[in-house]
Parts: structure tokens; C-alpha cells; sequence
């Protein structure tokens, strides 16, 4: 069954986009990321304006967030004290990387750069992640059971001021790191169209030590603000937000959410991660052979939008 | 009194030189964009009306060509730099058609000849505009080529020869497919009668092609009223993502 997407202005089957929101939903549900990775390439693939794409991601990403930080917030594994701070950095850095997106168009150069973002983020924190992981579950099989949970570089975070104390992450911590992480997060989610859970995830756990099991609640919480604010964004200024194809999407990706929340609850978090950083990869490796590789057709044909 | 009806007559002939004009006929004039949209099949149809016997010589060609509107389109062309492809030179097609069909009753070269298609620009090459490239870029031509390739790989232009049928040399007809993606606006339709290559009469028609219903409405809001457009997206994916997570748990629990 075709539909005809009123803003993208393309007519696509309607099950298709079931499919994709379903499938990234059960993935945004395990890990704890948006999908809009994964999303924002699969919707490029399939025929859907960049610009519509990107716009409509960051309101399908709301919903299908919300959805899983329900289901977070059942389970109490929210922290809603840093959610908030990480909020505060996240809207800051939104606002700058529209800001440094509209120059990065004036150059001309805005879809390289985007790329080339992708595949660094994805294959630096892709590899960290495999590798670490490894190494955890190579440490659980020697120690037979529970290994210490060794953190690491927690000393120049401990010497930075500005400390508060957030009680469900069991952390006492200058509030600086987490703000510097929202702002971060909030840049790149601007300027490449995703939720900026696959950063945010990580650095969590790596820069802030903060526990797994509530990382990934605490992430939706903030990705929930921040794409919210990013659709109105687009919507107000390029037009380019498709309820419809939002719609279509979230319903797939809604459900698909609940799946992967409740499969995420049941796998242990040295494999969730090893997942994660396995997809990440693939979704690297792929972009780095688009630009590597020689493309079939050199031109490409662009509208003349902000002007 | 008599010198007026003359004067009347004589004015008039250049206008009688087109012995045979078209009489037209569409399966429908206006194309509604609903939400189940997957593209439309117009048939154009219609009969050559003269006040003279059939004239002798070649036979009677006709050509339909249907334009969607016409829009800049941004060029890019990519090349190796530091080992990646990035775009680097850019050319700006002052005006390309967003949809174009050509249907002919006979080889396109054998119905016109090159000179009245660059009068009338009915072939898809000369129905797009390039006067605006840089001179430092090499063969400009490519990127207007490159627009005929892409949008005919997409479906969106094509040139249909031998489509028309022409029975006495005095009914016609064809079938224009127009695809799901099409967009908005008034689609100029023109049709041509050719003799050995010459236009003998010209006429145009228009299609209309608009958004209805939900798209219409939705389209319009998302234009006049950004804010509140953008605001009722986020509350529909809210209602829908918290819908959806009550539904699942209730299902669970039950």
C-alpha cells in the first residue's frame, strides 16, 4: 500500500516504513540510542529528501523515546538530576550547532562534513566500545563471576568544582563534565540529525562512570528534550518536519521500542555493549565506503534551499 | 463597407494558413494528490479539425508534451580529492521541469525536424535552461546531461516515440503514465501537428495537479503556521509514543 508523504512529496510504500521504524525501534529500546543513525541513512536510502529526513527523525526520535523512558522510568532507572543537567548543556549546544550548520551550507560542504562526522564518531567509539567490552568479558570469564568495577580517570573529574551529588547514579561529581557532554551532544545532534545517544551512552559510562542500567534511561530523558526542540527547529525555519511520515514511523518504531526494552532488561550489559559497538561499526564502515568508494553517478542535483 | 470585409479577410488569412487545428480532448484536467496517491494515467485525446480536404504529401504527425513546472536545480559534481569523493564544482540549471513527457506517433527525428524542436523546445535536452554556467568549469553540458539522466532513471522525464496512435490522419490519441512522486502545480500540456517535419498547428492545455484532503490541509499548515505545525507534530508523536507504550503494557498484563 503506497502513501503520499504530503511535505517529503514522495509517494512510498506504507509498510516499508512500518518495517524500518520497527526494526530501529527494537534497537532504540535495547541500547538506549535514539536510532536516528541508523534511521536518518535507511530513510536517504529509500528515496526521502535529506533535509525532510533529517527534520522528520528528530520528531520520530521524540516519540519513540518517550516510549522507552516510560518503560525506563517504571524500572526507576532514571537519573532525572543529571538528565537535567545534561539538558541544559543539550539545548545550548543545539542552538550553536544550528548555528554551525547554516555556515557549514554556506560553504557548500554541508553533506561531506556530515559524513565525515558519521565515520569519525562511529569508528572511534565503535572501536573503544568493542574493545572494552572485550576486555570486560575476558576479565568476568578469568575472575569466574563478579570483576571489580574498575573506573578509570576519575581523578581530574574528582578535582573540578562545582560539585553535586546524584543519587540514583550513586556518583559525587563536579557538575562541568555533564554539561560539557549535553553541550557536545546537543552540537552534533543538530548538525548530523540524530538523537546523539551513541555518543552520549558512552561518554556517560566512560567519562562520568555512571552505571549502565541507568544510563540508558537517563540518555532518553535528555534525547526526549533536545530533538523536541531540534523539530521545532526545522519546523519553523525549513519547513521540511512530515507528520506523516513521523507518524508511520513512530508506530513501527513505538512497539519495536517496547520489544527491545524489555530484551535489553534480560541481556547482561557486557553484551548490550558488545552489540552496540558492533552496529556502530557497520553503520561506520558503511559510510566509509560511500566515500571511498567511486560512486556510480558523480552528480547529484540539489534544490536551492536557504536562500 | 465591402472594402472593410475585404480588408477583414486579407488580415485574417496568415491566421487561416493553419488549415488544421486540433480539437482536444483530456480523461481529466486536474490531478488530485490524496494520501493513497501512486500516480495517474491521463489520456489525451482529440481530432484535427480543417475546412479542406487532407492535404497530399507526407502524412500527419503529432507529438504530446506534457511540462511540470519548472525550478533552478543545483548541480554538484564529485571528484577524488584526498582519497574521498566530495562535491567540488557546482552548476546552477537556471530551469529544469520538474516532470516532462514526450509522446510522439513516430520516430522523434522523422515527426520534427532540429530546428522547429529548438524553435518550440519539445525535445526533453532543449526543454531545460542553462545560461548561467561559470566559464572556468569544464564542460558545462555534462551537468544539464547529468539532470536528464538522473530524473529519466527516476521516471520523472521520458520521451515515449511511436506512443501516439493516428487513425485517418484525423483522431489521436495517447496515454501520459505520470508517477507517484509528482509535485504540485499547473502541468502545461502542449500538443503538435507535424507535416515532413514542420509544425502545422500548435495548441496547450494545462493540468492541474493539487493536494487534497489531509495532504492539502496539512501542507498548507505546515507552511501559514510553522509553530503551530511543528508543536501539533511533537503532541501527535508524543500522544502516539505514550498510546502505544499503555497499549503494550496493558497486553502484557492482561
Amino acid at each position: 500500500m503506497h502513501i503520499y508523504l504530503p511535505i517529503a512529496e514522495v509517494s512510498v510504500n506504507a509498510f516499508l516504513l512500518l518495517g524500518l521504524g520497527g526494526l530501529v525501534g527494537v534497537l532504540s529500546g535495547m541500547f538506549g540510542v535514539g536510532g536516528g543513525f541508523l534511521m536518518t541513512p535507511l530513510l536517504f536510502f529509500i528515496g526521502i529528501p535529506p533535509a525532510v529526513a533529517v527534520a522528520t527523525e528528530a520528531n520520530q526520535i521524540v516519540a519513540s523515546s518517550f516510549s522507552g523512558v516510560l518503560a525506563h522510568f517504571r524500572r526507576r532507572t532514571v537519573d532525572l538530576k543529571m538528565g537535567a543537567v545534561l539538558l541544559v548543556g543539550g539545548l545550548t549546544g543545539a542552538a550553536l550547532g544550528v548555528v554551525v550548520f547554516n555556515y557549514l551550507k554556506s560553504l557548500g560542504q554541508v553533506d561531506l562534513l556530515v559524513k565525515l562526522c558519521y565515520v569519525v564518531f562511529l569508528g572511534v567509539i565503535g572501536g573503544l566500545m568493542f574493545v572494552e567490552s572485550l576486555n570486560a568479558i575476558r576479565r568476568s570469564r578469568k575472575a569466574g563471576g563478579s570483576p571489580p568495577a574498575k573506573r578509570r580517570q576519575r581523578g581530574w573529574i574528582h578535582a573540578l568544582p562545582f560539585k553535586m551529588r546524584f543519587r540514583t547514579s550513586g556518583l559525587y561529581i563536579s557538575v562541568i563534565p555533564p554539561l560539557l557532554v549535553g553541550l557536545s551532544v546537543g552540537v552534533l545532534s543538530a548538525i548530523m540529525g540524530v538523537g546523539g545517544g551513541f555518543i552520549m551512552v558512552p561518554a556517560m559510562i566512560y567519562l562520568l562512570g555512571m552505571p549502565t542500567k541507568v544510563v540508558v534511561g537517563t540518555s532518553l530523558f535528555q534525547i526526549i528534550f533536545v530533538t523536541a526542540f531540534t523539530t521545532m527547529l526545522h519546523a519553523t525555519t525549513n519547513f521540511t518536519v512530515d507528520v506523516v511520515l513521523a507518524v508511520l514511523l513512530l508506530v513501527g518504531g513505538v512497539v519495536g521500542a517496547q520489544f527491545g526494552t524489555v530484551i535489553g532488561a534480560r541481556m547482561k550489559a557486557e553484551q548490550l555493549r558488545i552489540l552496540l559497538a558492533l552496529l556502530v561499526l557497520v553503520v561506520c564502515g558503511k559510510l566509509a565506503a560511500d566515500l571511498l568508494l567511486q560512486p556510480t553517478e558523480l552528480y547529484s542535483l540539489g534544490e536551492l534551499g536557504g536562500h | 463597407m465591402l472594402r472593410f470585409l475585404l480588408a477583414l479577410v486579407l488580415f485574417a488569412l496568415p491566421a487561416f494558413a493553419e488549415e488544421e487545428t486540433v480539437v482536444l480532448g483530456l480523461s481529466q484536467d486536474r490531478v488530485a494528490i490524496t494520501a493513497n496517491f501512486d500516480g495517474s494515467n491521463i489520456l489525451v485525446f482529440g481530432a484535427i479539425k480543417r475546412e479542406t480536404p487532407i492535404p497530399p504529401g507526407e502524412p500527419l504527425q503529432v507529438i504530446v508534451a506534457v511540462s511540470g513546472p519548472s525550478e533552478p536545480v543545483m548541480v554538484r559534481r564529485k571528484e577524488k580529492k584526498f582519497g574521498i569523493w566530495v562535491n567540488t564544482d557546482s552548476v546552477l540549471v537556471d530551469s529544469a521541469p520538474s516532470f516532462y513527457a514526450v509522446a510522439t506517433s513516430g520516430p522523434f527525428h522523422d515527426v520534427i525536424s532540429d530546428t522547429e524542436d529548438l524553435r518550440y523546445r519539445i525535445s526533453i535536452e532543449r526543454a531545460i535552461r542553462s545560461v548561467g554556467a561559470a566559464m572556468h568549469i569544464r564542460s558545462a553540458q555534462d551537468f544539464a546531461d547529468a539532470v536528464v539522466r538522473i530524473r529519466t532513471d527516476n521516471g520523472l522525464y521520458s520521451i515515449r516515440e511511436n506512443t501516439v496512435a493516428v487513425d485517418e490522419q484525423t483522431l489521436f490519441r495517447t496515454s501520459i503514465d505520470m508517477p507517484a512522486d509528482l509535485t504540485e502545480g499547473e502541468y502545461s500540456t502542449r500538443i503538435f501537428l507535424t507535416r515532413g517535419g514542420q509544425v502545422v498547428s500548435f495548441t496547450e492545455t494545462t493540468i492541474h495537479v493539487r493536494k487534497v484532503g489531509l495532504e492539502r490541509i496539512l501542507y498548507t499548515m505546515s507552511r501559514q503556521q510553522p509553530i503551530v505545525y511543528g508543536l501539533m507534530s511533537l503532541a501527535i508523536a508524543i500522544a502516539a509514543g505514550w498510546g502505544a507504550s499503555t497499549a503494550f503494557r496493558l497486553l502484557r498484563n492482561s
